[in-house]
């Protein structure tokens, strides 16, 4: 798998990553954490539109939803929700809120499920940790599916 | 040179008041320049990989369970040479007095701890409370990450037979008190694994024959300290029906938590014997043949086991 398969904001960060020593790798997924944006009131107000992925280490919600006026297949916007003593799992949201939120459905059922392992993290994190973020990828992937009524 | 001890009323009562340390009284140490000058060693300890870069106390260390303590092929902790190479990049000597804290009222700095007593590191103390008490108290964090002169540690092969307890250890022990530190619906066999946690793969719930449920953050106050030594006996001793002199093993999924409750019955409350059992319910709930109970009886030694 290559970078060239991935959309170009998800490629950028992952040659990002990719150019660093271990270390500054965890350093920039510390920035992805505090680079999260926060929750829009209305979702704040209404957790109960949150759903959680249970296969975070920490308590992640996340949602998606589609702007119909975006173009003709529609926009997707991401939003999600980790409290700030779990740094690694907001890290996770932060580079997949920055490289896929505001594309299409179809081209976020493109990235390849396996995507995270392109970030060399999984020895300064461990295997275990990185689930956590395969798994959110893959519920972002089946809600947009779901959404979108494209399969994925 | 040992540091010296903390004395306090809370701490007098435990067996070994030694082992543990007050905010306060860290705050002080930090204040008279002795985490500067390398007479106690300050290590955070965390389930979050990252937590400690977002804030840690003022010259402490990171030393992360999985990829520090852990051995990246086998299922097993490092060996001497590992140990000895990590203890002396964070500035450890075999003498130093070392402090260890974490998140999660210290589930993985207690673990960090029952780790360097594999290898026999003579002075080991918790912060009471841990990250969160700390911070609850705002007292200061800083993100500098110290620079320590490396320590001097010699390799020293793990014992652990004291401390630690494998499936076979488990077996041979049924019978004597064993504690199950899981959630009531992990001991009850409802689910495998911690509630909102991810699933790590156990084919079988419930829980090892004649086990008592204690959930280790029983151990707990509402601030993350320990309990007290009269409230820690009402658990153990009462609840639980452990008695003084008592051979025990206290077991949870990956032996973390148990690390927690393991501490409360060897230091706080002054068991001598005490082993944790850290294959524990993702080795146990998988093992052909295991002798396992649902729900939330305790159940019975099963007579088969060990004929």
């Amino acid at each position: 798998m290559t970078t060239q398969a991935l959309p170009t904001a998800l490629a950028a960060i992952v040659d990002d990553f990719q150019a660093m020593s271990e270390p500054e790798r965890l350093q920039l997924l510390l920035e992805f954490s505090e680079g999260l944006p926060e929750l829009p009131d209305r979702l704040k107000d209404h957790p109960e539109l949150l759903e959680q992925v249970v296969e975070c280490q920490s308590p992640l919600f996340l949602t998606i939803e589609t702007e119909k006026d975006g173009g003709p297949a529609g926009t997707v916007r991401l939003f999600f929700k980790a409290p700030a003593e779990a740094p690694t799992t907001r890290g996770f949201a932060g580079v997949l809120h920055e490289g896929l939120d505001g594309l299409s459905a179809e081209e976020i059922l493109s990235v390849p499920d396996d995507m995270p392992e392109l970030l060399g993290l999984t020895r300064a994190i461990t295997p275990l940790r990185m689930r956590g973020m395969t798994a959110m990828l893959g519920r972002i992937k089946r809600k947009v599916a779901a959404a979108s009524g494209v399969r994925s | 040179m040992p540091y010296p001890v903390e004395q306090n009323e809370k701490f007098a009562a435990y067996a070994h008041p030694e082992r543990l340390v007050s905010t306060g009284w860290l705050a002080a140490a930090i204040e008279s320049g002795a985490v500067a000058n390398g007479e106690l060693v300050v290590v955070e300890s965390d389930e979050d990989v990252l937590l400690y870069e977002t804030g840690h106390i003022p010259g402490a260390v990171k030393i992360d369970w999985h990829t520090d303590l852990n051995d990246d092929v086998t299922r097993d902790y490092v060996d001497g040479a590992a140990f000895a190479d990590l203890a002396a990049s964070k500035g450890i000597s075999r003498d130093s007095t070392v402090v260890i804290y974490g998140d999660k009222s210290n589930w993985w700095a207690a673990y960090a701890l029952w780790v360097f007593e594999l290898f026999g590191h003579q002075d080991i103390r918790l912060l009471d409370g841990g990250r969160d008490k700390w911070i609850a108290e705002g007292r200061e964090l800083t993100r500098e990450k110290p620079a320590p002169a490396k320590g001097d540690y010699p390799v020293v092969e793990r014992n652990d037979a004291p401390i630690r307890a494998f499936k076979e250890d488990v077996l041979a022990h049924l019978g004597k008190p064993l504690i199950d530190v899981r959630s009531p619906e992990e001991y009850t066999g409802q689910r495998t694994h911690m509630p909102a946690y991810p699933e790590e793969g156990a084919l079988r719930g419930g829980h090892i024959p004649t086990a008592a449920s204690i959930p280790w953050a029983r151990a707990a106050a509402d601030d993350g300290t320990y309990r007290s030594r009269a409230e820690l006996e009402a658990l153990y001793l009462g609840e639980a029906g452990l008695a003084a002199g008592d051979d025990v093993v206290a077991y949870c999924r990956i032996g973390e938590r148990s690390s927690h409750t393991w501490f409360a019955l060897k230091y706080l409350l002054g068991f001598d014997s005490v082993r944790n059992y850290d294959g524990s319910w993702t080795e146990w709930g998988n093992a052909v043949r295991a002798p396992i109970v649902k729900g939330a009886e305790r159940g019975s030694v099963p007579v088969a086991v060990g004929a």
